[in-house]
């Protein structure tokens, strides 16, 4: 099996990815204004909701439960689909995935499809995979298109186009739109889009999308969204494959009421969002006739069996995380190397490809904990980052020198003797480097620190040896 | 045979570990201490359902239920329209007199999109959130009826109207199996440098006519 | 009460300054004052950067050194969050009930020191004296962790001559995380730059929080850049007497 997340496997690594980024004043500015704006929207929404930490824990019960019976729940929903006249299919892993959604096109001899924004397609590489079967994957939500036209990576789960201003939306949709002439304010791009998409919702035959929330009892779908593009592409085309990792299950229609209104406050702050869509199956004289599931693994059921950090899962990709994070804030999401950012990228992007890969993510984190406090589902995102640093390490994936200074530290701190040995080291060490009891320079790794901030140097008298001295009668 | 399904459940029943005999019982036991009744008289639910439409930018009339023939006449007059779609089971009562009406009775795609616009009714309407739900086929007709014109007016009624979401989800389980869509605002975006333009997809002006 | 001094091992090394205020505040408050010479270090560095083996010696070491502490007052809320944390997991993945036990029995003794004064002394005024502008940064263990939500305002409220002046975005991290100003050097100098942004908004002339970890993090950088704002730990003002003196 092979699993793959995006292009997470090739990705630079954090830090280096990051301090390139750090340099993008526009983006900076960008990231930082957008999380602004959505950090006040949820803000104000929450607050109004006396029930709030009612509806997480609920939240987080409610998927929690579903992860210890997922098998039931995803034949449930498989029998309860199929009733409704869809078709259920199983993916092991991305290119599996990838296979049946080519092979059911071409059933069809269609060679074109519109897409509705799924971070999950982007996790397997669908549109490339596409591509090299000669089929052509439009993007309709109008960030993805922004992303899409401008050949261009996602930076945010919820606002993918985050890190571009109008003016470059601008430039690329005249470019690629083939518009002579354009109006630069948001209203103008938006009527753009809606021209340029509104051709392909009425012709196209084929729609892939993803989906927020399966139901199993029922065997519904349902999506989230805000523009209207899911609509068009759930009902419009002849034929709908539909993308669900198998994390996505929820037992109960009733249990929309509590992800109804976890959901849009958390991602966008709003009391709800404009459009919802569920449907089951297919509805003779009302949108597809075709309706195909497909249940996608690539990786979740690795997940599932690490019981310390299962609750990864819980994730219904709120990005609330995100826009909370002080580092995502400063870096924006490229910065992770996957379609999966911020806190919650931090965490699911290497337990889906396996510790090989994306081993500096559990270190993007100061373990602020912003994230779990906004969490709709209380994924305890510090505690798993933890958990993951221990694997790096025990994997032996440490760097050397590192391995070497945290032992010796160890070491040091385990006896009093050898932690006051160990200080009086440090005092004589500092020598060359210290004056006025300030250090303004330290070498090799250390200088990460010194090339920003002074250094308090090591006192001459530690605590202890003050108390010693006091305890004497030395002091007063 | 070791298919795909077989082998992603096997995965999964080795993963998780529990017992299926636990299944139900654990369900049962949930923890779901957040509000799911009403605390809101009739006038208060009304009238909050009102502010939020208006939030979201959303005109709304206010009529009694004797009016609404006029109110529909004078909202589609005071548009500039003179012809709108309608689902084939609206009810013909509401109709005026001096506009044309015409019934999706297989309309195509292009018809839908040439039309000044559509009129329909509502399942029913969620307060605290301002959410219109539209219940496919039968009712609002198919969801295309409602997705493709530029201007949806929308007639809902008092008694349809519930407080909280829990409500709302309650009422739209009762749909068994048909399609149903939740409506709150016109189509909006935020993409473009966090503005907020409406009217992406979607009618991009919703029109509520509050029959009481 | 015979209170029990957990200095940290980064304290006593470099501010045993804040040590030397913690216990002047408590025996001007009539409480006697111990500290055990064995102890060493909680393993939060180890633990949180992975090193989870490493950290379990260190964990067995504090407990064998407070096992029978009455009270323990800790004036690092990172230090107390690493305890009340991770503790007992640290002791359930280890399999021992014993020490499973011996946590159980730990942790309602810890304290951080603004709770010990406020929760457990029910004191606000602790008779200081300090006539500068000061500015709180909350820092994100003592805010998320601990909660100890206004308990270090109520302390500083409590101190004569000082301004207190609200720090813009105060709930924002500073950007240390202990390995990570290190391991993501950039990134954290980036945050840092945030968080001396709103430090020198605010015009007060102390930066004061519960952690030194991140004053001293925020100090190094404030020292940098010649700012004429430093910081210092509440135990230190809390310290200071009649005669403006800080240690």
């Amino acid at each position: 099996m092979s699993v793959r997340v995006g292009e997470a496997a090739r990705a630079p690594d954090f830090p280096r990815a990051a301090q390139h980024l750090l340099g993008n004043t526009q983006l900076r500015h960008n990231v930082r204004q957008a999380t602004n704006v959505i950090r006040r929207k949820r803000a104000s929404v929450v607050e109004e909701l006396p029930d709030w930490q009612a509806l997480r824990e609920a939240g987080r019960q409610i998927k929690q439960h579903t992860l210890r019976h997922l098998d039931f729940y995803l034949e449930q929903f498989e029998l309860a689909c199929t009733r409704a006249g869809g078709h259920v299919h199983w993916a092991r892993d991305a290119d599996e995935a990838n296979q049946i959604v080519i092979s059911l096109i071409q059933a069809r001899h269609a060679a074109e499809v519109i897409k509705v924004k799924t971070m999950t397609s982007d996790e397997i590489g669908l549109n490339a995979a596409l591509e090299a079967a000669g089929i052509t994957p439009y993007e309709t939500d109008l960030a993805d298109l922004i992303v899409q036209l401008g050949e261009d990576r996602p930076s945010h789960i919820v606002v993918p186009a985050l890190h571009r201003n109008k003016l470059e939306i601008r430039q690329i949709f005249m470019e690629k739109m083939g518009l002579s002439d354009l109006g630069d304010r948001p209203e103008d791009l938006t009527n753009a889009a809606r021209r340029y998409l509104r051709e392909k919702f009425l012709r196209v035959s084929v729609a892939i999308s993803g989906a927020n929330l399966a139901v199993a009892d029922t065997g519904s779908v349902c999506i989230v969204e805000s523009e209207g593009n899911g609509r068009m592409c759930v009902s419009l085309p002849e034929m709908l494959i539909t993308l669900i990792g198998i994390e996505k299950m929820i037992p109960t229609f009733q249990d929309l009421e509590v992800f109804l209104q976890l959901l849009p406050r958390s991602a966008t702050g709003e009391r709800m969002n404009p459009y919802n869509s569920i449907w089951t199956g297919v509805t003779p004289d009302d949108g597809p006739r075709e309706f195909h599931v497909i249940l996608l693994d690539n990786g979740r059921t690795s997940v599932l069996s690490q019981q310390e950090s299962r609750d990864t899962l819980n994730c219904i990709r709120c990005g609330a995380c995100l826009n909370a994070c002080p580092v995502y804030r400063q870096t924006g999401g490229h910065a992770y190397g996957s379609v999966y950012a911020g806190p919650i990228g931090a965490i699911l992007t290497p337990q889906l490809q396996s510790m090989e890969h994306s081993q500096s993510l559990p270190y993007a984190s100061s373990l602020c904990g912003a994230c779990y406090e906004v969490c709709p589902v209380k994924i305890n995102i510090p505690e798993i980052l933890i958990d993951l640093r221990g694997e790096v390490v025990e994997r032996g994936d440490a760097p050397f020198s590192e391995r070497a200074v945290m032992k010796a530290a160890a070491f040091a701190l385990e006896k009093p003797g050898r932690f006051s040995a160990a200080q009086a080291l440090a005092r004589v060490a500092q020598v060359p480097f210290e004056r006025d009891g300030v250090i303004r320079h330290l070498p090799g790794q250390l200088g990460g620190w010194t090339a920003v901030r002074d250094l308090t140097a090591v006192p001459k008298r530690s605590f202890r040896q003050w108390w010693r001295e006091r305890t004497r009668g030395n002091l007063a | 045979m070791n298919t795909a399904r077989e082998q992603i459940l096997k995965r999964i029943r080795d993963a998780s570990g529990s017992l299926p005999a636990s299944r139900e019982s654990e369900s049962e036991g949930l923890v779901r201490e957040y509000r799911t009744i009403r605390t809101l008289n009739l006038d208060a639910r009304l009238d909050l359902l009102v502010d939020r439409l208006h939030d979201y930018g959303a005109m709304v009339y206010r009529c009694a239920e004797p009016g609404l023939n006029q109110a529909v006449a004078s909202v589609i007059a005071g548009r500039a329209k003179s012809a709108l779609l309608i689902p084939p089971d609206l009810p013909k009562t509401w109709l005026p007199e001096g506009f044309r009406f015409r019934s999706d009775r297989e309309l195509t795609y292009s018809e839908m999109d040439a039309s000044e616009g559509v009129l329909t009714g509502c399942a029913l309407a969620i307060a605290v959130t301002g959410t219109i739900v539209l219940r496919h086929s039968s009712g609002e007709g198919r969801r295309t009826l409602t997705l493709i014109p530029d201007y949806h007016l929308c007639i809902v009624r008092a008694n349809q109207v519930v407080e909280t979401v829990p409500e709302g989800i309650r009422e739209m389980a009762r749909f068994k199996g048909v399609p149903l869509t939740t409506i709150s605002g016109p189509s909006a975006t935020s993409d473009i440098e966090m503005t907020r333009v409406q009217g992406v997809h979607g009618p991009r002006i919703l029109d509520v006519i509050l029959v009481e | 009460m015979l209170v029990s001094l957990f200095i940290t091992c980064y304290n006593d090394t470099l501010f045993p300054n804040t040590g030397k205020a913690v216990v002047r505040v408590l025996e001007r408050l009539g409480h006697a004052v111990e500290f055990r010479e064995a102890q060493t270090c909680c393993g939060q560095m180890h633990y949180n950067t992975g090193y989870r083996r490493e950290a379990i010696p260190l964990m067995h070491h504090f407990l064998d050194v407070f096992q029978d502490a009455e009270i323990i007052c800790i004036p690092s809320s990172s230090c107390v969050a690493m305890i009340r944390d991770h503790y007992l997991k640290m002791a359930a993945a280890s399999g021992d009930s014993a020490v499973q036990d011996q946590v159980e029995k730990l942790l309602p003794r810890v304290f951080e020191f603004s709770e010990l004064l406020v929760d457990k002394f029910h004191v606000t005024d602790v008779g200081a004296f300090f006539p500068h502008t000061v500015t709180l940064h909350p820092s994100c263990h003592s805010l998320r962790s601990l909660q100890v939500g206004d308990k270090p305002v109520q302390l500083l409220r409590g101190v004569r001559g000082l301004t207190l002046i609200d720090l813009p975005e105060a709930a924002e991290c500073c950007g240390f995380g202990g390995t990570f100003a290190i391991k993501n050097a950039e990134v954290s100098a980036a945050m840092l730059s945030e968080k001396t942004r709103c430090i020198l908004d605010t015009g007060a002339e102390i930066c004061t929080a519960l952690d030194n970890s991140c004053l001293m993090h925020i100090g190094g950088a404030l020292s940098r850049q010649l700012a004429g704002v430093r910081c210092l730990h509440l135990a230190e003002i809390l310290a200071s007497s009649e005669k403006g003196e800080v240690l």
